[in-house]
């Protein structure tokens, strides 16, 4: 500490605490209001302390739905939520370890261009390709499926990047000796790349499950399906803003359930959430 | 840089890098090139048959009146973002850089809205903000506003502002805090024995020295406004009232679905990427990236 100064410390401890509470007060508004029934929200009575309608609003959402979601239970959008970012998380570090050991282990020509394909692709977020990507998987026959919600998000740089920066801080000496002993690429790759990838892998695999839990416009074109919603769409398809019939309690319940698994991560795992946001750069 | 031992291996490298280049091209590059192509053509009212108009599209998108105006939204919407997320972002990074009690209970209490989904943060914040029955809406009537986002488009933009920060504020927190320690404590604690209080301090050394992180941020954070605020938008405004807070990207989705109009909406997504592309460059060219090759 450079000196100390009692004012400037309870300064700072105001300022963090008054940070907390904007960060924490619309969550826990939202909560309230998951233990409410529909009429006390409606008539703008709720106050702050929570209700008693949580079992009731929990069983109906997980369970039930509402008419909005055409009887689609949140419980199943929540499975498909699920589904989808392990899907996008797994083959993410799936397909971009495979390529970051290609690039940074063999010699072969177009070695360079394969890096510049892929690297490219940082440049490209679904956003704005989004129709012709559309028309593709529609074509080939994947809307309503897991596989179309997984596959076209699956391919981006940041992933490859990050293997390839970290093979690289790897001493060549390590594979020198492997080769010493008589392994080929596929034992060096399983037994020793895999290994000291671990920490890496696992913090691209936090970001990488909040980002595939989080999708939204890509879920949103290419399911047409109730059965295939995604927790974050179906959210959006309970409220029409506009309407004072929508539901209220049972959206901020479905609201508190889909921010909890994605917290929860973040809270548990904060360490490799950080390692894994500070070295992707997003 | 390169690694000196390698494998030699004629077929091995094409079958490791076929899966993520055979994704790479059938969803990245085949979809860009059909945008671009797209951009050139014109469509019947059927989508039976097209023809290549040339730059018709982009001609027509410049004489509408609406593209200006969602230009000029993304601007504001950016704009006040990225000011008040990053300032407020400073602000609690250099609290939380002091050596408190809880200092890392704090961050973690800091950090979790990153998890929020775009669109859970858009329907929080009009929870709270709704017209009839929002909690915070009834005060501000009170203070004689008449408060509804629904119909006036200021105060939507401003509840669209508030969610994004809200949730912006966390990422840009920790590159803040990640920033200031890594500040070397000497260069402080020599400007303190030269008898320089704090806030000359912040402003004279430690605000210069955080310049990079400041620009990389900045950078970000116009990006996310660009294009991971779509869900907010969709669930708050729709890009409502009266069009009033659509956005860039919004507009390439509201014209090419809701309108029909592919090869407007192709053009747009063309100049959309011509402004990441742009984006990213600028992002590399003044943060130095550890990319080599």
């Amino acid at each position: 500490m450079v000196e100390n100064r009692p004012f400037g410390n309870f300064i700072a401890y105001l300022t963090l605490a008054l940070g907390v509470f904007i960060v924490a007060f619309p969550v826990y508004v939202a909560f309230v209001a998951s233990t409410y029934d529909s009429a006390t929200i409606s008539n703008g009575n709720m106050s702050l302390i929570p209700g008693d309608q949580a079992p009731v609003n929990y069983y109906r959402t997980l369970f039930e739905g509402t008419a909005r979601t055409s009887g689609q239970s949140v419980g199943g959008m929540m499975v498909n939520s699920f589904i989808m970012a392990m899907g996008i998380a797994l083959g993410k570090i799936l397909i971009s370890i495979l390529s970051a050991f290609a690039v940074v282990y063999f010699n072969f020509p177009f070695r360079k261009t394969a890096f510049w394909i892929i690297f490219i692709t940082l440049m490209l977020p679904v956003e704005v390709r989004i129709y012709p990507t559309y028309k593709i998987v529609a074509d080939l026959g994947m809307l309503d499926t897991y596989t179309g919600l997984i596959l076209p998000l699956i391919a981006s740089a940041t992933g490859t990047l990050l293997f390839r920066q970290f093979f690289m801080t790897i001493p060549d000496e390590l594979l020198e000796a492997s080769k010493i002993d008589g392994a080929g690429a596929f034992r060096f790759f399983k037994d020793t790349l895999v290994p000291l990838s671990v920490t890496t892998i696992a913090a691209l695999f936090v970001i990488q499950f909040i980002y595939g839990w989080n999708q939204y416009l890509w879920p949103l074109l290419i399911t047409t399906k109730s059965s295939m919603q995604t927790i974050v769409i179906g959210i959006k398809q309970m409220l029409t803003t506009q309407d004072v019939l929508t539901e209220w309690q049972i959206a901020m319940t479905t609201a508190v359930l889909a921010m909890l698994p994605p917290v929860l991560v973040v809270i548990f795992m904060q360490r490799l959430f950080v390692k894994g946001l500070v070295e992707t750069e997003k | 840089m390169e690694k000196r031992a390698l494998f030699s291996s004629k077929t091995l490298p094409y079958m490791l890098l076929l899966p993520q280049m055979a994704i790479t091209l059938i969803f990245f590059y085949w979809p860009a090139s059909q945008a671009i192509w797209q951009s050139f053509l014109l469509e019947d009212a059927f989508g039976l048959s097209s023809e290549f108009v040339g730059f018709e599209n982009y001609r027509a998108l410049f004489g509408q009146p609406e593209y200006y105006r969602a230009m000029v939204t993304t601007g504001v919407f950016s704009a006040a973002v990225a000011f008040l997320s990053l300032s407020l972002a400073l602000l609690l990074a250099s609290q939380a850089d002091k050596q408190l009690r809880f200092g890392q209970g704090y961050k973690t209490l800091l950090i979790w809205p990153y998890a929020v989904a775009p669109a859970i943060a858009g329907v929080l914040w009009i929870f709270m903000f709704h017209p009839t029955l929002g909690m915070v809406s009834g005060p501000i009537r009170a203070m004689g506003v008449n408060w509804n986002p629904m119909l006036n488009a200021n105060h939507a933009m401003i509840l669209l502002v508030l969610s994004a920060t809200w949730k912006q504020v966390s990422y840009n927190f920790l590159f803040f805090l990640a920033g200031l320690q890594a500040i070397p404590k000497s260069v402080i604690e020599a400007a303190a024995i030269d008898g320089s209080g704090p806030m000359r301090r912040f402003w004279t050394i430690i605000f210069p020295l955080l310049s990079p992180t400041t620009f990389f941020l900045i950078v970000v954070t116009i990006v996310y406004v660009f294009f991971e605020t779509f869900g907010i938008i969709d669930a708050v405004t729709g890009g409502g009232p009266a069009g009033q807070t659509t956005t860039l990207v919004y507009k390439v989705y509201a014209d090419g679905r809701l309108g029909g109009d592919l090869g407007g909406s192709a053009a747009q997504s063309v100049i959309l990427m011509v402004i990441v592309i742009a984006l990213t460059a600028i992002q590399f060219r003044y943060v130095e990236r550890k990319v080599q090759y």
